[in-house]
């Protein structure tokens, strides 16, 4: 059991996400970053995607109530425990009346509060992420407060080995684009519908993350995507990652919030594999994107599976040699 | 696009396909649609079949090796697929037009060169079918609105729209079950509870359920 100090607002309890609502008009919600949220799970022998407490302002500040085993992952955020430094990507056993404090981070954006055993909320429709716009999921369908209560699902003196950490995601599985931030993407129906000089803008230009960008999408800001004739389209399923351009021509990517359909034209989709590197791009930072195939979109996801089954192999290790 | 002679497959992602009816938009393909996504949910590699407005979105489970054979098979499956003939309750909502409660009724008025009280008594004639659910929880889409409201999307999103909002989106129309961002154009407001995630199903209406739309009162 943790209790939440900050007044900082928007942490929310996520997991990979809630599927088979979709039907029902229910997004996927989720951790904005998958493979922060499997890291601090593996590190405490949780399953990839046990529920954990996402932090998008800082600080950050909680206490243990009763004694329990935690990692921080995602965001490098000047992490303590008592006023003593964690490292990024990192697990730790705290004491009852411990406090951890997590500061303003140095790279990244969302830092993830991993529980043993994950977060012990219940689980609505399939997941315990929470769906902001149902008002259901996490806890209490709403962002965190302070006094608010959170389970661990085992609490206690953990008996897997702690104080160790891993390599990070943005380490192992580096992307730039001449030296900015890039992600892939597919280019998705109406791609063929925007101008010429349009596409190639887009490919070349380095777009900014705007203030109005959130759980449930990225709005940036860059020289305008314009079609070759207004297009009026159906709505119909998207997915996050999904990049829309409203007729205003300034795009908007769907993130882990996003609705589960929608009717503006679409330009492409950041693939699942790279949409972490968004969950962890600043607000005011750009970034770039690169044209992907879906061959390569696929070998993209395997990527990031190899770099987890290495970091499990890693915990592994751990394991036997405290033993 | 919507109005092409074939239907049309294209990716989003590695995450899913989308699957678009060729045609004007209308109930009969939707039909299909519906009747499809019954099929395709029953695939080993679909995860959801999810149908829009003549459209039909497929998540995987794993990414498909074989996309090809995946689209070849879905097209066959729509050539020989049977309409569905889904027919629901009729639900009856009373709605406020314009004022507060429709902040973008003026741009309906602008485009359509229609008056208020005429956008609202077009707008209530139909008994709307719902094709399908989507946008957030408990969200119907709506067929069959009268071309003569159609009005495009907004230049830019708003960030919230109520609960209740009823709205135009080029050629569909459908009702707020919460508050949100949209980007259609919010004409009047009505009251329903549309989902309870405590309930199995948790949206109270499906696809070929039917909505009664009745002019409460029009604010001029």
């Amino acid at each position: 059991m943790i209790e939440v100090l900050s007044t900082t607002a928007l942490a929310t309890v996520q997991d990979f996400g809630r599927f088979g609502s979709l039907g029902y008009g229910v997004g996927t919600s989720g951790a904005m970053d998958h493979l922060a949220l499997a890291l601090g799970n593996l590190m405490l022998g949780n399953p990839e995607g046990a529920a954990a407490i996402e932090i998008p302002m800082f600080t950050f500040e909680v206490r243990f109530v009763q004694d329990c085993a935690f990692a921080v992952s995602g965001a490098a955020c000047d992490a303590s425990l008592d006023g003593q430094p964690l490292p990024p990507y990192w697990v730790a056993q705290a004491r009852e009346g411990q406090v951890l404090s997590l500061g303003y981070p140095t790279s990244g954006s969302r830092a993830y509060l991993c529980l043993a055993g994950g977060v012990d909320v219940p689980s609505v429709l399939g997941s315990r992420s929470t769906q902001l716009r149902g008002e259901f999921g996490g806890l209490h369908g709403r962002a965190l407060q302070q006094g608010d209560r959170i389970a661990a699902l085992r609490p206690g003196v953990s008996k897997l080995p702690s104080d160790f950490g891993v390599v990070s995601p943005s380490h192992a599985l580096p992307l730039l684009c001449d030296g900015v931030p890039a992600m892939r993407v597919l280019p998705a129906a109406e791609y063929d519908c925007f101008l010429d000089e349009s596409r190639a803008a887009f490919w070349a230009g380095e777009w900014k993350i705007t203030t109005q960008s959130n759980r449930y999408g990225y709005r940036l800001e860059g020289a305008p995507i314009l079609p070759k004739a207004p297009m009026e389209i159906r709505s119909h399923g998207i997915v996050p990652g999904v990049i829309q351009v409203p007729h205003g021509g300034q795009p908007i990517i769907q993130m882990r919030d996003a609705q589960p359909s929608g009717g503006y034209p679409k330009f492409g989709t950041v693939i699942e594999a790279d949409l972490w590197r968004l969950g962890q791009a600043p607000i005011g930072s750009k970034v770039r994107f690169v044209e992907c195939s879906y061959a390569e979109a696929v070998a993209a996801l395997e990527d990031n599976q190899r770099y987890l089954v290495q970091v499990r192999r890693l915990v592994d290790l751990h394991r036997l040699a405290s033993h | 696009m919507s109005t092409a002679s074939v239907p049309r497959i294209s990716l989003l992602g590695s995450t899913a396909l989308l699957f678009e009816a060729p045609g004007e938009l209308d109930l009969a393909p939707q039909q299909r649609i519906w009747s499809l996504a019954l099929q395709a949910s029953e695939w080993p590699e679909i995860h959801e079949a999810v149908p829009g407005m003549n459209n039909l979105m497929l998540t995987f489970i794993q990414p498909p090796r074989d996309l090809d054979g995946l689209c070849e098979r879905l097209l066959q499956a729509w050539d020989t697929c049977r309409p569905l003939p889904l027919e629901g309750r009729i639900v009856e909502l009373p709605v406020v037009y314009g004022g507060e409660f429709g902040p973008h009724m003026q741009d309906v008025v602008a485009h359509t060169g229609l008056d208020i009280e005429t956008i609202a008594n077009l707008h209530c004639e139909p008994l709307y079918p719902v094709y399908a659910l989507g946008s957030h929880p408990g969200y119907c889409y709506l067929g069959g609105m009268d071309a003569r409201l159609a009005t495009p999307r907004r230049q830019v999103p708003v960030l919230s729209v109520g609960a209740g909002s009823v709205s135009i989106g080029g050629v569909q129309t459908g009702v707020s079950a919460s508050a949100g961002p949209s980007g259609w154009n919010t004409i009047g407001r009505t009251e329903m509870t549309f989902f309870d995630p405590t309930q199995n199903p948790p949206a109270m209406l499906r696809p070929g359920d039917m909505l009664r739309l009745r002019i409460e009162r029009i604010i001029r």
